[in-house]
């Protein structure tokens, strides 16, 4: 159906990415920013196994209300290593350094990335600051929290707080070096007559993700740096005993951190965008209002990171001024959801493996927001608080929402950035699994926090073990959702259906050339005359 | 071919603007001690303009490396208002009454 | 659908795709040009932050603590501050004549240029280093061993604090900086750079007078106070 555009390739049968050299080191030294992307795949996953081996640890000692498979110290070290290398190893790149690398290029109509060594060189950057993560892990771990609070990390904690810090530090800087690449590919590579209105709204969300890592992510790592200077040197900038101030680190580190959910929930968003137009058949509803939401997020969300410190000993009117702000980064993300919604309207829908993840990213997505509404309330924060009621929504939000979006869009790009179609049912099932188990998981643990229960603690009252085995039980259908696309995703590499170039009938510069991409993206320079997402009623009508 | 170029007397005028800026606020802290730091931080917001606008081209470049001027200047301001924010107000919570001035209701 | 993307040959006829300067991926020498210099400036937005949070720092401390900051101004050396200050500025003239050079093909002067601010950057070094071994001297390092005979020892420490994270951080860059402008000479030296390709200069240049201005803040905030 795109032979049109297909036609100047040599031929299907060609030199694609994947076959262009299969040599350790025509991968480890590619430039090209498909494999890389791949790389990225490869290890966000053995990243993000590693974070589900330790959130079952956390899970199963929580089964019972006794601390009885380890003791509190392990515990927390155990929730740490989750947060850690879910979130700067698994969250933060997950769909930016994977589908993004993978896409923005082919999606603007370029050969590569502007700078493809500095992509080479940020996923090394990315290995390196994993290796200290692996170190940490299997050297005794850290029990700080993934938020490196002082003075117990700079002080008192007696584990390898440094080596963790200096993990996320240069993971920072692949981010950062990913941020910079896209932002100018953006600018700079797209094709003619890609004007900025005709861009795919998941270049949009990526646009808007990139400015936030890059003017997020270096303040972290400087506040970084002072931490591990004030540990090892006692060169005080945070301990109240050296004259510091504490809650200063929590303003440095969150002005980072709290646009970091964005950095991870931006380019999901972005996904959703097209899984939904693609499988309405439909225009996108309110595009510049999409587009635009994304930049709004992004920007808003530098003004309120002062919600995660209502307890800390901030001033309660520096605290009201967050909340307020707050509350107005919930309407871009509305918009998103209405748009969303708006534009399934009357559409054409099929549920495939990719929208059911995306029907699942809208419902779970808007429960985590509208309970983050709920914490960004400065009077309902102080009960909630630091409780199980903060770890559900979070979860909401970064599970029910990024990872989900990230299947969806794993699963929608999967033929043409491997050539393989996936078993559709074995799909649908895992989505639903996933989907089910993740409410049993983290539904319960919004009664718990509202009951009371705390985060980080490995013993409770046994008044609380029936919704805790909920959670418990919830968690092994999630991994279990889990493990299956890993199972069927490899084995169609080898073994699936060889996918044509545009097997959804999606509309996009990606689905014009073959599955898998040549190397070089485009067999001749792109110009672009069409609108984007220009699904005709002609084209649905002769579909069904 | 892409940039402008900068005739040399140009560089040269905006070096000597900014030797007599760094003389100026040498000579008005030695003269007025520690309360001229309002005024050393103004000549420092003059120098840094002036090596932005000639010595890194801004003045005649594109949009966008003014953008990125502007956009870390603005972002600069939010870290630094925002969190002074805080530290202004700190001051100005009522203080919680003493323990023992509590009534105990038995 | 066909019609989405229509491939036409004669849209970037105007390339040729031999310039041995464009890297493949690029259409043209423009192109690639402004893409080199948007990068670097992304590249020095992080950097403003990164040293943002160091200033966010000072701007707190300094506000609660007036007193030891006025205390500690006995300590520092105004003159050698200045001095560097100076310094800094020359080599930032010299690289942008470095730079305008390039533009002009002025080979010979392209590489003098590069070598006077490599040499006044290392000066700067130097005397960075002088002074930290004065700092030494004194005990003025903060850590358990830090000594201050005068008023309000704990809170004068974190002055010192922040001047040896600051400045310290900046002699990081400058650092980087020399090892940038040392691969800038190689390539200058064997005549790499031309006015159809001097990209590598600017964006150095943009980096070094970054660093510059760095200092040129640093210079009131933790000298002249």
């Amino acid at each position: 159906m795109s032979a049109g555009t297909t036609t100047h390739d040599s031929a299907p049968s060609g030199v694609n990415y994947l076959t262009n050299g299969y040599s350790l080191k025509s991968w480890l030294l590619t430039v090209d920013h498909k494999r890389i992307a791949i790389l990225y795949l490869i290890s966000i996953t053995i990243f993000f196994a590693l974070g589900g081996i330790f959130a079952a640890a956390v899970r199963l000692e929580l089964l019972t209300p006794q601390g009885d498979m380890m003791d509190a110290e392990t515990y927390n070290k155990m929730f740490t290593m989750h947060g850690v290398v879910m979130i700067f190893f698994f969250l933060i790149p997950s769909v930016p350094a994977t589908l993004g690398n993978f896409l923005i290029p082919i999606m603007v109509g370029a050969k590569d990335l502007a700078f493809p060594k500095i992509n080479l060189l940020s996923w090394y950057l990315y290995i390196i600051g994993g290796m200290f993560g692996l170190y940490v892990a299997v050297s005794g771990g850290i029990e700080t929290g993934w938020t490196f609070y002082t003075p117990y990390s700079s002080t008192y904690s007696n584990s390898a707080v440094i080596a963790t810090a200096m993990g996320a530090f240069v993971a920072g800087f692949s981010s950062i070096l990913t941020g910079l690449n896209f932002i100018v590919t953006i600018h700079k590579m797209r094709a003619p007559g890609l004007t900025w209105g005709r861009l795919p709204l998941f270049v949009w969300a990526h646009y808007a993700t990139s400015l936030i890592q890059l003017l997020g992510t270096p303040v972290v790592a400087i506040t970084l740096v002072l931490m591990m200077l004030e540990r090892a040197f006692r060169i005080g900038f945070f301990d109240p005993a050296l004259g510091g101030d504490p809650v200063l680190f929590q303003h440095l580190f969150w002005f980072y951190s709290h646009p970091a959910v964005y950095i991870m929930i931006l380019p999901g968003m972005g996904v959703i965008s097209e899984v939904v137009t693609c499988y309405s058949k439909k225009g996108v509803f309110g595009y510049h209002f999409i587009a635009g939401s994304s930049l709004a997020i992004a920007v808003l969300g530098f003004f309120v990171w002062g919600h995660h410190m209502y307890t800390a000993g901030q001033s309660t009117y520096a605290g009201v001024v967050f909340s307020l702000i707050t509350f107005a980064v919930a309407v871009p993300s509305a918009v998103k959801i209405f748009n969303w919604t708006a534009t399934m309207y009357r559409g054409s829908i099929r549920v495939d493996t990719p929208m059911l993840y995306a029907l699942g990213f809208i419902g779970l997505f808007t429960v985590g927001g509208v309970t983050g509404v709920m914490l960004a309330t400065m009077a309902l924060d102080l009960h909630l608080h630091d409780t199980y009621f903060v770890v559900a929504h979070f979860h909401f939000v970064m599970v029910g929402g990024m990872v989900l979006a990230f299947m969806s869009g794993l699963h929608f790009w999967w033929p043409k950035m491997t050539g393989k179609i996936y078993p559709e049912i074995w799909g649908r099932v895992s989505a639903v699994l996933v989907f089910l188990g993740f409410n049993f998981t983290f539904f319960p643990q919004f009664l718990l926090g509202y009951m009371g229960m705390p985060r980080r603690y490995h013993a409770y009252p046994e008044e609380w073990q029936v919704l805790h085995v909920m959670s418990t039980i919830g968690a092994s259908v999630l991994m279990l959702g889990f493990v299956l696309p890993a199972i069927y995703l490899t084995w169609s590499v080898f073994k699936g259906k060889a996918a044509e170039a545009n097997p959804w009938q999606a509309k996009g510069l990606e689905w014009n050339i073959p599955s898998p991409p040549p190397t070089e993206n485009f067999p001749a320079p792109v110009v672009v005359n069409e609108e984007v997402y220009a699904y005709s009623h002609e084209e649905v009508k002769a579909l069904v | 071919m892409q940039g402008h170029v900068t005739p040399t007397k140009t560089y040269l005028t905006i070096f000597g603007a900014l030797m007599i800026c760094t003389i100026l606020t040498v000579f008005v802290r030695l003269n007025l001690g520690i309360k001229s730091f309002a005024v050393a931080i103004a000549i420092a917001l003059v120098k840094a303009t002036l090596v932005i606008l000639y010595f890194m081209h801004v003045k005649y470049s594109h949009i966008l490396s003014k953008a990125a001027v502007v956009t870390s200047i603005l972002f600069l301001l939010i870290l630094l208002v925002l969190v002074s924010m805080d530290y202004v107000s700190r001051s100005w919570q009522p203080r919680a009454t003493p323990w023992e001035k509590h009534q105990v209701l038995e | 659908m066909s019609d989405h993307s229509t491939t036409v040959d004669h849209v970037h006829g105007h390339a040729h795709g031999h310039d041995p300067h464009v890297a493949h991926h690029f259409d043209n020498a423009q192109q690639q040009y402004e893409s080199g210099n948007l990068g670097m400036w992304l590249f020095l937005i992080t950097e403003v932050m990164f040293f943002g949070g160091m200033f966010g720092a000072y701007a707190v401390y300094r506000t609660w603590y007036p007193d030891a900051f006025e205390f500690a101004s006995t300590a520092t050396n105004i003159p050698l501050g200045a001095a560097n200050t100076v310094v800094l500025i020359i080599s930032s003239l010299t690289m942008a004549l470095a730079v305008q050079a390039s533009q002009l093909g002025q080979q010979k002067k392209l590489v003098t240029m590069i070598l006077l601010t490599m040499l006044f950057g290392s000066i700067f070094l130097g005397v960075k280093a002088f002074e930290y071994s004065e700092k030494y001297h004194h005990g003025h390092i903060p850590g358990p061993n830090f000594v201050w005979h005068g008023e309000g020892g704990r809170e004068v420490q974190i002055l010192f604090c922040l001047y040896f994270a600051m400045t310290g951080m900046h002699a990081v860059h400058m650092v980087v900086g020399l090892g940038i402008m040392t691969w800038l000479l190689i390539t200058a030296m064997k005549g790499k750079y031309s006015p159809e390709y001097y990209n590598p200069v600017e964006i150095t240049g943009l980096y070094w007078h970054f660093v510059d201005i760095v200092w040129i803040f640093l210079f009131p905030l933790l000298y002249l106070i």
